[in-house]
């Protein structure tokens, strides 16, 4: 039977070392298929999180090849089999052990999002292109990869000063609700630093949902927050139509 | 002894954060209780997550006959008249109610022409009944909710499991845990409980379950004294994917056949035509899975032993917008693009109808002060679900267990906490690391799980089941002994020592049930008693830890009032 080599990070907080070890490789098989076998045969503690194993939960996140990836959705045969496959834990966020890391910072983050309030008076009649529009901020199963790809928070560690892609899709998906009736653009521009973006898009290349996080969500709540702190017009013309 | 552990207080502790935990949690803050959920995984990443097809609610918005009359009928027919009537009356009444109520909290659901919410078709559901998005029905719902938690003040423990119940006197005391991320200890002081743990899944080998379906929350209640239900009614979903071996037993939803799909086998037969002429695909889960299951033993079956599931007579188009999450799966995991060709599909153990054992209006359990709602609990869906009922019972139920066990908290005093308990709880928990390691844990699980398979499976026979009870035991021994390697800091390894002494508890639970079941009725059949029982349709499984053994009673089904047999008797 064909084997691989995965090198995979062990150890926790204090530090650690990649450790290879042979899988058996099986038709289909992804990397999370092989971290189970590990797991199961050489490496019973070898901590790693996961759920759906159908990328629907966005539990499975790491760095394989040095790419943010969800584990059950990587195919072990797209990935040159010459070579050791590195698995690492995503960087962006603190150690806890082996692929294991501690992403509480996110839920930190999304305390701060003020929840849909209908507009008042809604008759809770929605049109399907409506619906359609915001269908792709929905999708978003918080695998956080984004955040671990974007260099404000990988690089910089900015992570009091911004939100992140997740957040910003987040409030993209409530502030383009046809029927939401709050405003969010301040929130985005002091607290969640929208404007620490730079449009890099690497985001929107790691997104397993495929959500178009720079043109889609984020673009456009920059013009929101251009529109309201700097272009009095548009705010007062806004406030007129009723959002 | 000193204090090992932190301890917190509150008026309602919810054991899990799917839907029915979540939903049970807002019920009691908005009740004025403190509340604390605690959860397994991350918060967000509960089964429920999960849900791709819909939520069933008699709202008519596109067959306008619809009410809650049919709903009740076929919930009833569906679960072939197990199903406790008043659990399936209450459901069918209320989950409306609870949809819009999701809507309004912030859920957006496909829509009408008019502008109201989509429904499409299910099996075993006379009209379009299922509310839904896409096939992303549960991410919808679980983001809902937890939005809600989050901004309504829950404390959420995450990644914290329970491990024991503690009682005073008979009555719930409180919760002994562990968090997964450090190995360290908390204790759990509440005057009332919700168990929302969902199903059991994990204990069998082809399943569309994840690592948290392992029983936790039937054992819990089961070792407090509780009395489990109907355990021998396992739904096997037909159609799992069968193909890459990786990816066996993973979903595929049941709205591929709502959409149209078309089960056929390797000679291109529409094999349904067979089993159910009426309702071809959309029959019942029990009855085509058991048709798939016949049709591939029979050497009609596909390459890799399953049917064809065919939704490609559909416009590509539709068919990325409606099931946008299965064209993925089956393009990223197997290779086949499912709007040019079909998918190959067989039965894979899905959801658990039995559990633990509840009153209709409140959901509490046969313990004082221990509420149940969701997968966890029994009832609602006698011998058999149909879909969309799921997410639906997790609604109305989860709702009913949160305000029941908000007033149970006010009504009663502070129990008081028996400190034996918790230091028996920690030695068990602690137990492994001390084993010299000679069996793994991961071994016993794998057994376990072929042995579920093999003889606890979709056909039963009185040899099977009794062989199984004997082969439980031995595992049970092996468990025992199951050592595990390195610390206590995020352990997997010691995490499935504990996991795999709840499966033993429901899996015994399962054999035992279905052993006594000398008939076949929905999702339990058995090869030796081909036929339905009258006498059994009149009968409930019991499950009782009695004298530290597991014991097996018999229950009459609760009389339904006449004009409800009118409902069911209508055509
Ligand atoms: C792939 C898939 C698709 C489905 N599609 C549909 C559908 O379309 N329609 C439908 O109606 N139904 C569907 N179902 C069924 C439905 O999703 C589940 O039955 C339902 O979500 C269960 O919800 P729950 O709230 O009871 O439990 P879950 O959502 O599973 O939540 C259980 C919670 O309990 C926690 N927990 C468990 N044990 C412990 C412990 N010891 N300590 C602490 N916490 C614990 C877990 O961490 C988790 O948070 C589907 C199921 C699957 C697997
Ligand atoms: S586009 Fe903005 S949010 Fe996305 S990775 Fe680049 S800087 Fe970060
Ligand atoms: S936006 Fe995409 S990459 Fe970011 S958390 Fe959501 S699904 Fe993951
Ligand atoms: S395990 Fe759920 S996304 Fe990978």
């Amino acid at each position: 039977m064909a084997e691989a080599t995965l090198r995979v990070f062990r150890g926790d907080s204090n530090g650690g070392q990649t450790v290879d070890y042979r899988v058996p490789i099986a038709p289909g098989m992804v990397v999370l298929d092989a971290l189970h076998h590990i797991q199961g045969h050489l490496a019973p503690d070898l901590a790693v999180r996961w759920n759906c194993k159908a990328g629907k939960c966005g539990s499975c996140s790491a760095e394989v090849n040095g790419r943010p990836r969800l584990t059950c959705k990587t195919r072990m045969d797209d990935l040159p089999q010459d070579q050791p496959i590195t698995v690492l834990p995503m960087k962006s966020f603190p150690r806890i052990k082996d692929l294991v890391t501690d992403v509480s910072w996110n839920y930190r983050v999304n305390r701060k999002i003020p929840a849909f309030e209908p507009r008042p008076g809604t008759d809770w009649k929605i049109s399907q292109l409506d619906v359609d529009r915001v269908q792709e901020f929905r999708k978003c199963i918080e695998c956080f990869l984004c955040q671990d790809v974007c260099h404000v928070l990988r690089e910089h560690d900015q992570k009091e000063k911004f939100g992140g892609p997740r957040f910003f899709v987040r409030i993209a998906g409530l502030e383009m609700h046809p029927l939401d009736g709050r405003n969010r653009n301040a929130l985005l521009k002091d607290e969640l630093g929208l404007g620490l973006c730079n449009i890099t898009k690497c985001c929107t290349e790691v997104c397993p949902e495929e959500i178009r996080i720079t043109d889609n969500a984020i673009i456009p709540l920059k013009e929101r927050v251009v529109d309201e702190f700097y272009d009095p017009l548009t705010r007062m013309f806004r406030r007129i139509r009723g959002k | 002894m000193t204090a090992n552990y932190e301890t917190r207080e509150h008026d309602v502790l919810i054991i899990g954060a799917g839907g029915a935990g979540l939903r049970a949690s807002l019920e009691a803050l908005a009740q004025g209780a403190s509340v604390g959920v605690v959860c397994k995984s991350l918060l967000g990443k509960a089964h429920t997550v999960m849900a791709e097809g819909g939520i069933a609610a008699a709202m008519a918005n596109v067959d306008t006959a619809d009410d809650w009359k049919t709903h009740f009928r076929d919930t009833m027919r569906g679960g072939k008249f197990l199903n406790n009537w008043r659990m399936a009356q209450l459901h069918a009444l209320e989950s409306p109610d609870r949809v819009r109520e999701l809507e309004q909290w912030g859920a957006l659901f496909d829509r009408t022409e008019k502008g109201d919410i989509l429904q499409r078709a299910f099996g075993g559901h006379t009209f379009k009944r299922l509310c839904h998005v896409g096939d992303r029905t549960g991410l919808e719902m679980i983001r809902t909710l937890q939005d809600r938690g989050v901004q309504q003040g829950i404390d959420v423990y995450m990644e914290c499991t329970v491990t024991r119940l503690l009682t005073d006197s008979g009555r719930i005391a409180g919760a002994f845990a562990y968090w997964r991320e450090t190995g360290r200890l908390i204790v759990f002081k509440a005057k009332s409980i919700v168990i929302a743990t969902g199903g059991i899944g994990k204990a069998w080998r082809v399943t569309s379950n994840s690592w948290e379906y392992t029983g936790d929350g039937m054992a819990l209640a089961y070792e407090a004294g509780a009395e489990l239900m109907d355990m021998e009614f396992v739904q096997f979903h037909p159609t799992g994917m069968v193909w890459p071996p990786g990816v066996q037993g993973i979903l595929v939803t049941e709205a591929v056949r709502g959409e149209g799909g078309i089960l056929r086998n390797k000679l291109g037969e529409r094999f349904m035509e067979k089993y159910d002429p009426k309702r071809m695909e959309l029959s019942t889960r029990d009855v085509v899975a058991r048709s798939i299951y016949t049709e591939v033993k029979e050497g009609r079956g596909t390459e890799h032993g399953g049917a064809y599931l065919d939704i490609s007579q559909k416009p590509a188009e539709y068919v990325k917008k409606k099931l946008p999450s299965m064209y993925h799966q089956f393009k990223e995991l197997a290779d086949v693009d499912i709007t040019k060709g079909p998918m190959e599909v067989g039965p894979t153990c899905h959801y658990v109808m039995g559990g633990i054992r509840v009153d209709a209006e409140t959901a509490e359990s046969t313990v004082p002060g221990l509420f149940a709602a969701g997968e966890a609990a029994a009832g609602l869906h006698g011998a058999n679900r149909l879909g969309g009922n799921s997410l639906s019972d997790l609604l109305v139920f989860g709702r009913r267990a949160g305000l029941a066990a908000a007033q149970h908290a006010k009504r009663v005093s502070a129990p008081s906490m028996d400190n034996s308990q918790i230091e028996s709880a920690e030695k068990e928990l602690l137990a492994p690391f001390s084993n010299s390691g000679t069996e793994s844990p991961y071994a016993v699980h794998r057994d376990l799980q072929e042995l579920m398979q093999n003889l606890v499976g979709i056909f039963r026979t009185e040899a099977d089941l009794g062989k199984a009870l004997v082969e439980l035991e031995k595992l049970r021994a092996r468990a025992a002994k199951a050592g595990v390697e390195g610390s206590r800091l995020f352990n997997p390894g010691w995490h499935l020592s504990y996991d795999l002494k709840s499966m033993l508890t429901v899996s015994e639970a399962v054999a035992q049930s279905a052993l006594a079941r000398t008939e076949s009725r929905g999702a339990h059949s058995r090869i030796d008693f081909p036929k339905l029982d009258p006498l059994w349709e009149k009968k409930h499984n019991i499950i009782v830890k009695e004298a530290g053994a597991m014991k097996r009673r018999e229950s009459p089904v609760e009389e339904m009032p006449g004009e409800l047999q009118q409902i069911l008797a209508a055509d």
